[in-house]
């Protein structure tokens, strides 16, 4: 799960990290009260939408009073936003954030993020902040310094100095980021977050540290200990569809083509996504309906994808370990027969109970296509949308 | 011989009265696994399955001679049965349970750290000898007993390969289900090496997908090997999957180069293993890779 960066600073803030001052508004007139309330010679307004990018699509302003700051929040509001992390159909501003400037002298790289290939937290620095990332680490992978943690060891203070030194970090400088940089590594370990991405971190012309943009990511698993992470949850930022999965517990991410899939397992799901692509087709989602489904949730997962309208046919492929055929077939008949199914729908069953399942779904009545194995699934599928083309 | 689970072994079942738990250690008992009692807590000295239920891991050992356990727990509590099971000094402990969060894998991590206990898992369908047992949730009817190994992040794709190696007369000796969490036990390299030192095992099935860069190192180590080496077949899930999005697994993560399965296939393909393009023709391509 992702929040907004002004939610990132509040929480790096409860820490001691060194934030700007500012606050978020809704409205315009909101934003004339925080405006009005900052009086800084200097503020930024900035957009608040998960995507980074924000600054060359027009969402980050800099403006020197507060008439200027109504205006630009004004303009904002409303907006759509197209940046290179947003997809072409952008992102609409719902939120702007108003904070104090900060007279940048230089400006730095840091993140955390959990290493899959150690299974401990890696912090990486550099001192090319404000610029792309990845593009630093292709063409002077030198300036990047990488910390790596051992799993269950948390960042130490010569960890803090080291990286202070590597980023060329002095005197009392060096002393206040040192101290910024292990309050942030107890953000980021004190709400379970997956990732935590300052760019930039700001030394000001008075030698001090702060944050000026922040990206936070958090572990799905945590969330439930987490309250306050979770209540920042922003439903405006995911896709009508996705929302409507994650209310069911389901793994769904819209995708482009016109095939709707329904598999269990990511593993499965996928590979299911190379197949159908594999015959000239094109998934229209990936869907892992995990764990234990009841036939509710089959239900509920089956109507989702049904009611997007980019579905021209369908194909369920599972097969059930921890699932049990006879739940998914039953949970699929339910769903077939309230939507009044009138587009293919190409059905794999295998795996526990799979003779129950099958049963279920001959006598149902239904036009449902059964398939034993998923070649031909995939490919029974993409002529039938092929065919109703 | 096969692996992990041979006719040694001795399991119990964490959560073993939990409908998770019962359901599939029924499935398990069917399959003629040694499964000689199950863990829960408050339960302990009742009956459950016909096996004996017990308060702890240790005493459930010490009572029983168990060597190894399935956690089918839920996820805020399946970390502190990971850590009861390494206290207890079992020799194998396969985690099934799904959402773990990442912070407590880490500390089981650290815990683990210098412990003969061996954890595969979590977020994982398990361990499944075809003919001596199985821990965790793989069907059971799908296997055959035989001479492939498997060794699979991914558990659906584990049980298409199943029915492949089934069908096509192969049949496995191990599968071993390593689970998608960023943080897990046994990997790819243990798998790998665990299958090469089996006599029984006479070739292995690697099954990724995109994300992480484990399936390159496991490349490397197929690369290194010299005088002892076994044809390997392979299949990388995630060719279809648009970069930069959330597919499910934690780990599924496109992020750099290094994590696309195009780059994957071809470190695998320099490394001798035969690449499977869809996951229908993984059973071809090992018997390809066993002819040479």
């Amino acid at each position: 799960m992702n929040i907004h960066e002004y939610q990132a600073k509040q929480l790096l803030a409860k820490f001691g990290v060194n934030v700007p001052v500012g606050d978020i508004s809704y409205k315009t007139h909101e934003a004339e009260t925080v405006a009005k309330w900052l009086d800084e010679d200097v503020m930024v307004i900035k957009a608040q939408i998960h995507a980074g990018g924000r600054g060359k699509a027009g969402g980050v302003k800099v403006v020197k009073s507060v008439k200027d700051a109504v205006e630009e929040a004004d303009k904002m509001f409303g907006m759509t936003l197209v940046t290179p992390q947003t997809g072409p159909e952008g992102k609409e501003v719902r939120r702007v954030y108003i904070e104090a400037g900060c007279d940048i002298a230089d400006e730095l790289y840091f993140c955390i993020l959990v290493d899959r290939e150690t299974g401990g937290n890696t912090v990486i620095a550099s001192t090319e902040g404000g610029m792309d990332i990845e593009e630093v680490a292709e063409k002077t992978p030198e300036k990047i310094f990488k910390v790596r943690l051992n799993p269950g060891i948390d960042l130490q203070p010569h960890h803090a100095r080291k990286i202070t030194y590597n980023l060329g970090l002095k005197g009392k400088t060096g002393r206040i980021a040192q101290k910024n940089i292990m309050a942030i590594y107890r953000t980021f370990c004190e709400f379970d977050a997956a990732m935590l991405e300052i760019n930039p971190l700001v030394v000001t012309g008075s030698g001090d540290i702060i944050v000026v943009d922040c990206k936070m990511a958090f572990d799905e698993n945590a969330l439930y200990r987490q309250r306050e992470v979770e209540e920042m949850r922003d439903d405006d930022e995911i896709d009508p569809l996705e929302l409507e999965a994650a209310r069911h517990d389901l793994n769904y991410v819209k995708l482009d083509g016109n095939i709707g899939l329904m598999v269990n397992g990511a593993g499965l799901s996928m590979a299911t996504m190379d197949i159908v692509k594999h015959y000239g087709g094109a998934a229209a989602n990936f869907m892992d309906v995990a764990g234990a489904a009841t036939p509710d949730r089959v239900a509920a997962a089956f109507k989702l994808i049904y009611s997007d309208p980019g579905v021209k046919g369908i194909l369920l492929n599972i097969f059930g370990g921890m699932m049990r055929c006879n739940d998914i077939a039953e949970g699929l008949v339910a769903a077939a027969k309230e939507v009044g199914l009138s587009k293919p729908l190409v059905v794999r069953l295998e795996g526990t109970n799979v003779e129950m399942g099958r049963e279920i779904l001959k006598n149902s009545g239904l036009p449902i296509q059964p398939v034993e194995s998923m070649d031909e699934a995939a490919k029974k599928i993409v002529e039938a949308v092929k065919e109703s083309a | 011989m096969a692996v992990l689970i041979t006719r040694e072994s001795k399991i119990i079942c964490q959560g073993f009265t939990g409908a998770q738990g019962t359901f599939h250690s029924e499935k398990a008992i069917e399959a003629k696994t040694n499964m000689v009692g199950g863990v829960t807590p408050d339960k302990g000295g009742t009956e459950h399955l016909g096996l004996p239920v017990f308060n702890t891991v240790a005493e459930a050992k010490e009572a029983t001679g168990a060597n190894a356990s399935g956690i089918f727990v839920p996820p805020p509590f399946a970390a502190d049965a990971i850590l009861e099971a390494v206290e207890a000094e079992l020799e194998l402990v396969v985690c099934i349970t799904d959402g773990i969060p990442t912070r407590d894998m880490q500390r089981v991590k650290r815990e683990m750290n210098g412990s003969k206990t061996r954890l595969v898992g979590p977020n994982c369908p398990g361990v499944f000898t075809p003919g001596i047992g199985k821990i965790g949730i793989i069907p059971a009817y799908i296997g055959l007993e035989g001479k492939i190994g498997i060794v699979s992040r991914s558990g659906t794709l584990s049980y298409e390969t199943l029915v492949q190696t089934t069908r096509t007369g192969l049949g496995q000796t191990t599968v071993i289900g390593i689970g998608g969490d960023p943080v897990n036990g046994t990997n790819y390299l243990d798998s790998l090496e665990l299958f090469l030192d089996d006599p029984e095992t006479e070739g292995i099935i690697m099954i990724g997908e995109i994300g992480g860069t484990a399936e390159i190192e496991a490349a490397d180590f197929i690369k290194s090997w010299k005088s002892v080496k076994k044809p390997v077949a392979a299949f990388i899930a995630g060719a279809a999957a648009p970069p930069g999005r959330r597919m499910g697994h934690a780990g599924a993560i496109v992020s750099s180069g290094a994590e696309t399965a195009d780059a994957k296939k071809e470190a695998l393909k320099n490394a001798g293993v035969e690449v499977a393009e869809t996951i229908v023709t993984i059973g071809e391509a090992m018997i390809n890779a066993l002819k040479g």
